[in-house]
């Protein structure tokens, strides 16, 4: 701690409620990602690159900002891998340059907008015609090698978000495969500028459909901390129950999914039943399946409908009672205990280098959980566990989310039964300001950050905990044989569209 | 004995008649009844391959639940194949980004005809609330031609399969 008060002494904080954000000189921007934890994020706007920095073991979390200049900044990812993404992402968005950063090639421009650099103050020339785009080098890969490759997508052969993978095998193991995303790049950060808070929450509902709910909130946080307000306590408990019950909702899904791709097609049907059930009892009380645009900055849109609580928890009861027979599964038979146990493995160390968090941090090791974070009601209210185990395996994913579905479920009854009383919503003052807001997704901490100027949108960023999921998934599948990697792509469920903004 | 036997039946031929050939008119008609009635009959199968031009994963939820034991699409003959070679129809979901147009165009043009195109959901129609970024180029129709659009953010289940019942509806009529 003392090293970052050091690093931080003299430096200029800027007001970015409820933590501050420190604009530091190069040598200093590169000394505090050395002595602090990995950074969540980094991302720019047109004068300045930011570094989110959320160490729960040290209770500390801040931004820096270091001044672009000439269009360079110094580069992080030396020092920290994860940068590595956020770098790329930066230079195509904004243009600016991580100076000794160890990867140039861009990832979200693939050379088809009208106009590169679409964030930059003034947008950029239109692009060259698109090329190839190229991988890393795997020793073995070039022509002649031992190793063959296996190009997969963008278009994959199931419903699946769109990506390319590619896979440089020797036989039938996978000696490297390399991510190459952003497809469903759809310009969401320039969407967003200009707008109201109220009417930007429909793209932040829309970064990832399946953690609508959780991003929502994230983003009502952070535009409702840069205002100076909070959503009243009867908000907030709803916009609780509908977070868990989105997590709810998707870990069974994906559970049966998870073991389905291991040929147990049993857990599917029983899995994808309680999930319907969920989710029609999820229509019922929020007028919405996937309760899409119910959270908004100041609070939420609708109440709970008269009978809604009752579906939910009937639902939540059927569920619950099945639920010992079928995680008994997983231990009982062979045939899953085979696929699943010690495939996908997330090296040792890897959770922490990457700040990954969710279910596929927790089930390496990572003791990381954003309801947790001090301000962040009403999980200080509740009492819950967080599931941690250390295989990393694909196994140790699922157990993970068996036990957040009994942790996620009593929480909803404990909610259920005591909501508090009041408004729902509280207007929205026109402010200026920046704020950063936290929400526990499904896949892990989701960040929002934005700079208000006078009621509209100045500039905004979100952090996906996917952003440390994708290099996870990379490390994880070495030495896989090719025909596990939907099982394993399915046991971490990354987002596409949430990081390809 | 058996050679006179041969010889008689090679010189007087057999004593069934020779008949006229049918008119080409009826054998048309019948032929294009017979399509008709296999068509109503037989045609109510239709193989899908669902395309995300730059959903935000929400249809794509959705679309999983068709196939749950509670909308089980598979009783109506509908059923979702993995490759476009195999497909009679193309969901698509999503605003159709400008990074997946090329994808989108090669993956409709490798399904054999006939094809029909679906766009599913707001984004589908004409972008949805994407509609005007940069790096959307808008709804399924600004890559490539639309046959039905079933609209929702996202549409339920039950309202694609509605969608879908319809097409079969068609394809079979």
């Amino acid at each position: 701690m003392s090293e970052i008060e050091t690093i931080l002494r003299g430096a200029e904080p800027v007001p970015c409620a409820p933590w501050s954000r420190y604009v530091l000189n190069p040598a200093s921007w590169q000394a505090l990602a050395a002595a602090a934890a990995p950074p969540m994020a980094l991302w720019a706007d047109t004068t300045q690159v930011h570094a989110l920095y959320a160490d729960e073991a040290r209770n500390l979390i801040l931004i820096a900002s270091c001044a672009v200049q000439n269009g360079r900044y110094p580069a992080l990812s030396p020092l920290r891998p994860g940068a590595r993404w956020f770098e790329r992402m930066i230079a195509d968005l904004w243009g600016h340059a991580a100076e000794g950063g160890v990867d140039a090639r861009p990832w979200l421009d693939h050379g088809r907008w009208p106009n590169t650099l679409p964030m930059a103050a003034r947008p950029g020339p239109p692009p060259l015609p698109p090329e190839p785009p190229e991988f890393l080098p795997v020793p073995g890969a070039e022509e002649g090698g031992d190793l063959h490759q296996v190009p997969v997508g963008p278009i994959h052969a199931g419903i699946i978000e769109p990506g390319h993978f590619r896979f440089s095998c020797l036989g039938e193991a996978v000696m490297r495969m390399e991510a190459r995303l952003g497809y469903t790049h759809k310009g969401t950060l320039g969407l967003m500028r200009g707008k109201s808070p109220r009417a930007a929450a429909r793209f932040a509902a829309r970064l990832s459909g399946d953690a609508t709910v959780a991003h929502s909130i994230a983003f009502a946080r952070a535009a409702e901390a840069a205002c100076g307000i909070e959503a009243p306590p009867r908000a907030a408990a709803l916009r609780a129950v509908m977070a868990e019950v989105e997590r709810v909702a998707v870990h069974l899904g994906d559970i049966g999914a998870i073991i389905n791709d291991a040929a147990f097609s049993l857990g599917l049907a029983r899995f994808g039943w309680h999930r319907e059930m969920v989710l029609r009892a999820t229509a019922a009380a929020f007028g919405h399946r996937l309760m899409m645009d119910v959270v908004v900055p100041g609070g939420v849109v609708t109440d709970i409908a008269p009978g809604g609580a009752e579906a939910l928890r009937e639902a939540l009861r059927a569920a619950a009672d099945e639920m010992p027979a079928l995680a008994r599964f997983q231990d009982d038979v062979a045939s899953l205990a085979d696929r699943l146990i010690g495939t996908g493995i997330v090296p040792p160390g890897m959770a922490e280098a990457f700040a990954a968090g969710g279910t596929v941090g927790r089930a390496a090791g990572r003791d990381a959980d954003a309801r947790r974070w001090p301000g962040y009601p009403p999980y200080d209210t509740l009492s819950f566990a967080v599931p941690v185990r250390t295989e990393g395996d694909t196994d140790a994913r699922v157990r993970v989310r068996f036990a957040e579905l009994e942790q996620s479920m009593a929480m909803i009854q404990a909610l259920l039964a005591r909501l508090p009383e009041g408004p729902l919503s509280i207007a929205l003052p026109t402010a200026s300001g920046e704020g950063i807001g936290v929400a526990e997704t499904f896949r892990g901490d989701a960040w929002h950050w934005l700079r208000l100027d006078h009621g509209a949108i100045a500039a905004s960023f979100v952090r996906d905990p996917s952003w440390a999921h994708w290099p996870l998934l990379e490390a994880a599948v070495q030495d896989i044989v090719v025909a596990d990697f939907p099982l394993c792509n399915r046991s971490f469920n990354a987002a596409y569209s949430g990081v390809d903004l | 004995m058996p050679l006179r036997h041969i010889a008689r039946a090679v010189l007087r031929g057999p004593v069934s008649e020779k008949l006229a050939a049918p008119a080409p008119a009826t054998v048309g008609e019948l032929a294009a009844r017979l399509d008709a009635a296999s068509q109503a009959r037989l045609g109510r199968s239709l193989a899908i391959r669902h395309v995300d031009a730059g959903s935000c994963n929400g249809c794509e939820l959705e679309l999983h639940a068709l196939q749950n034991i509670v909308y089980d699409l598979e009783r109506f003959g509908l059923r979702f194949v993995a490759s476009p070679r195999h497909a009679d129809v193309l969901l698509v979901t999503g605003p159709v980004t400008r990074n997946l147009v090329e994808a989108l165009r090669a993956t409709v043009a490798a399904a054999p005809d006939p094809k029909w195109v679906v766009a599913v959901g707001d984004c589908g129609v004409d972008g949805g609330v994407f509609k005007g970024s940069y790096a959307v180029a808008g709804g399924v129709s600004a890559a490539v031609p639309v046959d039905l659009v079933i609209a929702g953010c996202p549409p339920t289940p039950a309202q694609v399969l509605l969608g879908l019942r319809a097409l079969l509806e068609a394809n079979a009529g």
